[in-house]
C-alpha cells in the first residue's frame, strides 16, 4: 500500500524566486475565486480581467492614472515601513495624510508666501502636520504605555472631522456656493504635472528618492541598526543602551511626516483645494499598511508594492465604469487578491513536498 | 524470586523526527513494570522529554507503538492520556497564575459540578494532600506561591485525575535539597500504592537515590536498561555521556597568591522587584581581579534582580555599587558596559537579536564605534570580516555570518554571546546560569572560556542555580535567599569538600549557619 506523506520543512532563508512564485500562485488563486463571482453577474471572467488590465496599464492614460494612485501610497508606505521596522505600529496614516492636507491648504490659502517658496512651505508644514499628529500616539505609547495601534487609529476619525469642520465652517470657500470645500488654491500652489497627464512629478521624484534614502538609512547606518534592534527586541536594545524612546518617537515622526507629504501632494497636485476627507484620501492610509507589509518593510520594495496597489485601484475604477457593475464588486476583487497574497506569505517560509512512502520500506 | 509483575507501559520502536532532520527518538523500545520507579536518564537533547510528550499525547510518534497494560493504544491527546490513567507533572508549570490552587487543580475536568464546583471538591483534595504529605493553601493564588509550592499544585493536579502512571519531567530542577527529599517521599508513597513513576532527570545522584530501574537515552537511542542497585554512578555517567570522561570537570587552579584589585564592590544595596516589593536587601560583597565568585541559590531568590541592578537595568534603591573604584550607582547600561562589564544573561534571547544575522549580533555592543561605524555609516566589509574571525575563534556552527541567530542551536547561540562579550577583555563578567540547556560537551567549552578569562584577570560573578557548576568554578561562594546574602564560603587550596556542599545546600534552603555569617567580609 502506498501512503503519501506531506512534508513541511522550514526554509532557512526564503529566496527571491520562492517569494515570487508563491506570490504568483496566490494571485492566480484569487483571480480564480473572483471569477466565480463575475460569473454570477453573467460577466466573462476573462473579459473582466482584460478590462481590468487595460484600465491599469492599457494606455498611456491608464498608466498615468495608475501612477497617480501610486504616489500617495508610495510616500505613506515608505513611512509605515520605516515605523514597522522599529515595531512601532502606526495605523493612523489616514489621519496623518489629512493633517498634511490641512497644513498644506492653510499655507496655500492664507499665508501669502510668494510664489517660489509657497510650495516648499506647504510641503514643510504638511510634513510637520502629519508628524506632530503621529507624535501624539508615540508620546502616549512611550510615556504611559498606551497602545499606539488604538490611539493612532482613533486619531484618524478626529482628523477627518477636523477637515469636515474646516470645509463646512471657517474655511468654506466664497465661490463654493452650497458645496463644502475651500476656495481653489492660487496657481502658485499647484504642483506641476508631467505633460498632459495628471501625474505631479515632484511628489513622484520625492517618493523615489525618499525610498532610496530610507533604504540606505535602515540598512547602512548606525541609526538604522538601532531601529532594527529596537524593532526586534526592546529588551535587548535597552541592555546595550539604545534609547528606545527616541527611536519610537523618530519612527512615528518620520512615518507621520511622510504621510503628511502625501496629503499635501493630493491637495496641491490633484484637487487644488481642501475637500471632503474621503475624496482627499481614497483610504490610502489604510492601503499603505498593506503596501508596507507586502514589501516586508523594505522601502525599496515599497516602490513595487505601491505601484501594484495603484494598479489595483485604477484597474478597478475602469472595470466599474466600463461594465457598470456595483463598485463593491471591485472591492471584493481587491480584497480577494490581498487576502490570498497575505495568506500565502507563510508559504514562503516553509517548503512543502510530497513524499511517497512505501509500506515495505518501513523498518 | 519474585513473580514477574504486570507491564504498565511498553514502548515498541517509537520514532519521532523533527524537521529538518533531527531524530529525537530513534526506534525506542523498553518496558516498565507496574509499581516501579523508573528513571529516564539523559543529557539535554537526548530525547527524554520528547518521548514523555508522546506518552502524554502531546506529540504523535512517526512510527512505533505504545502499549498500556499490554494493549496497544493510540494516545491522540492529553485528554486521552488521562483517560488511560497517565498523569504528567510538567517541568515548566502549566498553571493559571491569577487563579487559585483549587481552581487550577480542577481546571479541565469533565466531572466538575456546574454550580459551586470548588466547595464540593475541596474535601477530596484536602484528603488527598494529607495522604501524600503535600501541604498547601488551596485558596492561595498561583502567583503568590514559590516554585516548590507551584510544583505541589502540579502534583495534586496530576494526582486528582487518579493516574496509574505518572510522568515526572525533571521535577527537582526548581527545588532545594530539602524539598527534593520531600518530593521523594511522595514518590515512595506512590510506589507503595503500586503506581508506576517515570522520572526524567539528568542528575545522577537522584537516579541512585530514588529509582528502582534506569533507562538511559543518548541522542534519541536507548543505550542502557539497568537495575539501579546493580550499577554505579560512574557507570551511569559514562553511559549517559558516551565517552570515558573524568566524572567531574576538574578545574586547574592557578594558586591565587594574592588577591587582585577589587573590580566590583556592592555596598548595602537594596532594590525593588517587578512587583514593587523588596527584591534585594542590604547586599554587600566584592569581586576581585582574577576571582570567580559563585552566587548560589534556588532560582527566583533575587538573582535576576541582582544582575540587572549591576548592569544598570534596575534602579538601586539604597546603597552603592562601584566598578574599578568608579561609582556607577544608577548609571545607564551603556556607561556601565563601558567600564568593561560583560553580561551573560540566562535568557539568551535577551542578549541576542534573534532575527538578525550572526554578524550583526557580533557588533551589538560596539555598533556605533570604530571600526564598525565611521560617523553615521557603518562598514559591512569590516562587520563581515570581524564575524568570520569570531566564528573561527569560537568555533560557531554553521560558520555563516549572514545566518539569523534564531536558527542556531543553544550552544552556538551561547558562544555567539560569549564571543561578543569577551572579545574586549572585560574586567568584570556577570554570568547567569551560563550552561543552562547545554550538553556536557557544550558546558565544558563554556567552563574553559570562563577560566581563560579568569587567567586574563577578569573578575567573574557566576550566578547559578546549579550547585555543581558553582563548586567546579568558584573561588568564593555566596548564597542568596529571598534577596539576602545569607552565607559565604571562601575557597581553600584543597578545593570544596562534601561538608561545604551540605552547608551550601542547607543555606540554599534558607537555613542560616551562624559560623558562615560571621566569617563574612
Amino acid at each position: 500500500m502506498f501512503k503519501i506523506k506531506l512534508n513541511i520543512e522550514p526554509r532557512l532563508l526564503p529566496s527571491a524566486g520562492a517569494i515570487l512564485s508563491v506570490s504568483f500562485f496566490a494571485l492566480a488563486i484569487a483571480l480564480l475565486a473572483a471569477s466565480l463571482i463575475f460569473l454570477t453577474y453573467d460577466i466573462k471572467p476573462v473579459e473582466a480581467y482584460r478590462l481590468f488590465f487595460k484600465g491599469a496599464f492599457g494606455s498611456w492614460y491608464a498608466i498615468s492614472e495608475t501612477i497617480k494612485r501610486t504616489i500617495p501610497l508610495l510616500l505613506t508606505g515608505i513611512g509605515l515601513a520605516f515605523s514597522f521596522k522599529a515595531s512601532v505600529w502606526n495605523i493612523g496614516a489616514e489621519g496623518q495624510i489629512l493633517l498634511g492636507a490641512i497644513f498644506g491648504s492653510w499655507i496655500a490659502l492664507f499665508s501669502g508666501i510668494p510664489a517660489p517658496f509657497l510650495l516648499i512651505a506647504m510641503f514643510a508644514f504638511g510634513f510637520l502636520g502629519g508628524a506632530v499628529w503621529a507624535l501624539v500616539a508615540a508620546v502616549l505609547r512611550s510615556k504611559l504605555a498606551v497602545n499606539e495601534i488604538i490611539t493612532s487609529l482613533m486619531l484618524n476619525y478626529v482628523a477627518a472631522n477636523i477637515v469636515l469642520y474646516l470645509i463646512h465652517g471657517p474655511w468654506k470657500g466664497q465661490g463654493a456656493r452650497g458645496f463644502a470645500y475651500t476656495d481653489t488654491f492660487p496657481e502658485s500652489a499647484w504642483l506641476g504635472t508631467i505633460g498632459s497627464t495628471r501625474i505631479p512629478y515632484a511628489t513622484l521624484i520625492i517618493g523615489i528618492i525618499i525610498a532610496l534614502i530610507c533604504y540606505l538609512l535602515i540598512s547602512r547606518t548606525t541609526l538604522g541598526y538601532e531601529i532594527r534592534v529596537v524593532g526586534n527586541s526592546i529588551r535587548t536594545a535597552r541592555l546595550v543602551g539604545i534609547n528606545d524612546f527616541k527611536i519610537a518617537l523618530l519612527a512615528m515622526f518620520v512615518s507621520g511626516g511622510l504621510a503628511g507629504l502625501a496629503g499635501v501632494g493630493e491637495v496641491s497636485g490633484i484637487h487644488h483645494l481642501l475637500r471632503h476627507p474621503s475624496h482627499i484620501s481614497l483610504g490610502y492610509g489604510y492601503t499603505a499598511i498593506i503596501v508596507a507589509w507586502l514589501a516586508r518593510n523594505n522601502p525599496l520594495a515599497v516602490i513595487l508594492t505601491a505601484f501594484f496597489f495603484g494598479a489595483l485601484v485604477s484597474g478597478g475604477d475602469a472595470l466599474r465604469v466600463s461594465l457598470g457593475i456595483p463598485f463593491q464588486l471591485v472591492y471584493v476583487l481587491n480584497g480577494l487578491i490581498l487576502f490570498s497574497l497575505i495568506a500565502s506569505e507563510r508559504l514562503t517560509s516553509y517548503k512543502l513536498s510530497f513524499q511517497r512512502k512505501n509500506e515495505k520500506e518501513r523498518r | 524470586m519474585q513473580k514477574r509483575k504486570e507491564i504498565a507501559v511498553a514502548f515498541e520502536g517509537v520514532c519521532k523526527k523533527f524537521p529538518p532532520n533531527i531524530l529525537a527518538n530513534d526506534y525506542i523500545s523498553f518496558e516498565v513494570e507496574k509499581g516501579t520507579i523508573l528513571a529516564i536518564l539523559g543529557e539535554n537533547g537526548a530525547g527524554k522529554t520528547t518521548l514523555m510528550n508522546i506518552l502524554y499525547g502531546l506529540y504523535q510518534p512517526d512510527e512505533g507503538k505504545i502499549l498500556i497494560k499490554g494493549k496497544p493504544v493510540q494516545i491522540s491527546s492529553p485528554q486521552k492520556a488521562i483517560e488511560l490513567g497517565i498523569g504528567m507533572v510538567h517541568q515548566n508549570f502549566k498553571l493559571v497564575e491569577t487563579n487559585s490552587v483549587i481552581e487550577n487543580i480542577i481546571l479541565g475536568l469533565s466531572s466538575v459540578p456546574f454550580f459551586e464546583p470548588v466547595r464540593k471538591i475541596q474535601k477530596k483534595i484536602e484528603e488527598m494532600s494529607k495522604r501524600y504529605g503535600l501541604k498547601i493553601d488551596l485558596a492561595a493564588k498561583i502567583w503568590q506561591l514559590s516554585a516548590a509550592e507551584q510544583q505541589c499544585v502540579e502534583i495534586l493536579k496530576a494526582l486528582y485525575r487518579q493516574p496509574e502512571i505518572i510522568i515526572w519531567d525533571e521535577p527537582t530542577s526548581v527545588l532545594t535539597p530539602k524539598e527534593v527529599n520531600d518530593l521523594f517521599l511522595v514518590l515512595r508513597k506512590m510506589k507503595e500504592e503500586d503506581k508506576t513513576c517515570l522520572f526524567i532527570t539528568h542528575k545522577l545522584k537522584e537516579v541512585m537515590e530514588i529509582s528502582d530501574q534506569v533507562t538511559i537515552l543518548r541522542k534519541g537511542k536507548v543505550v542502557g536498561n539497568l537495575i539501579t542497585c546493580q550499577t554505579t554512578i560512574e557507570e551511569l555517567a559514562q553511559k549517559m555521556i558516551g565517552q570515558k570522561i573524568s566524572f567531574s570537570f576538574s578545574k586547574k587552579k592557578e594558586k591565587l597568591t594574592e588577591k587582585g584589585e577589587i573590580v566590583l564592590r556592592m555596598k548595602e544595596v537594596d532594590a525593588l522587584g517587578d512587583r514593587r516589593l523588596m527584591a534585594l536587601k542590604n547586599i554587600s560583597f566584592e569581586v576581585h581581579q582574577g576571582e570567580i565568585v559563585g552566587l548560589a541559590g534556588v532560582t527566583g531568590n533575587g538573582q535576576r534582580e541582582l544582575a540587572e541592578t549591576i548592569i544598570g537595568l534596575r534602579q538601586v534603591g539604597k546603597g552603592k555599587i562601584s566598578i574599578n573604584g568608579v561609582d556607577i550607582t544608577n548609571s545607564s547600561p551603556r556607561e556601565i558596559a563601558q567600564q568593561g562589564v560583560a553580561y551573560i544573561p540566562e535568557d539568551r534571547q535577551f542578549a541576542l537579536v534573534s532575527l538578525m544575522s550572526i554578524a550583526e549580533n557580533f557588533r551589538l555592543r560596539d555598533y556605533n564605534k570604530l571600526p564598525f561605524a565611521k560617523g553615521l555609516w557603518f562598514d559591512w566589509n569590516i562587520v563581515l570580516e570581524h564575524a568570520h574571525q569570531m566564528i573561527d575563534t569560537y568555533n560557531i556552527l554553521p560558520p555563516l555570518p549572514q545566518m539569523p541567530v534564531r536558527l542556531l542551536s543553544g550552544g552556538n547561540r551561547q558562544r555567539v554571546i560569549l564571543a561578543r562579550e569577551f572579545v574586549q577583555n572585560p574586567k568584570l563578567i556577570i554570568a547567569s546560569n551560563p550552561t543552562a540547556g547545554l550538553d556536557v560537551g557544550g558546558a565544558e567549552t563554556i567552563f574553559q572560556l570562563f577560566l581563560e578569562m579568569q587567567q586574563k584577570g577578569a573578575g567573574i560573578l557566576l550566578i547559578s542555580g546549579d550547585l555543581d557548576e558553582i563548586l567546579v568554578l568558584a573561588d568564593t561562594i555566596l548564597v542568596i535567599f529571598r534577596g539576602e546574602i545569607i552565607g559565604r564560603k571562601k575557597g581553600k587550596e584543597e578545593g570544596w569538600t562534601e561538608k561545604d556542599r551540605t552547608d551550601l545546600g542547607l543555606m540554599m534552603g534558607g537555613v542560616k549557619l551562624e559560623s558562615e555569617v560571621k566569617n563574612s567580609v
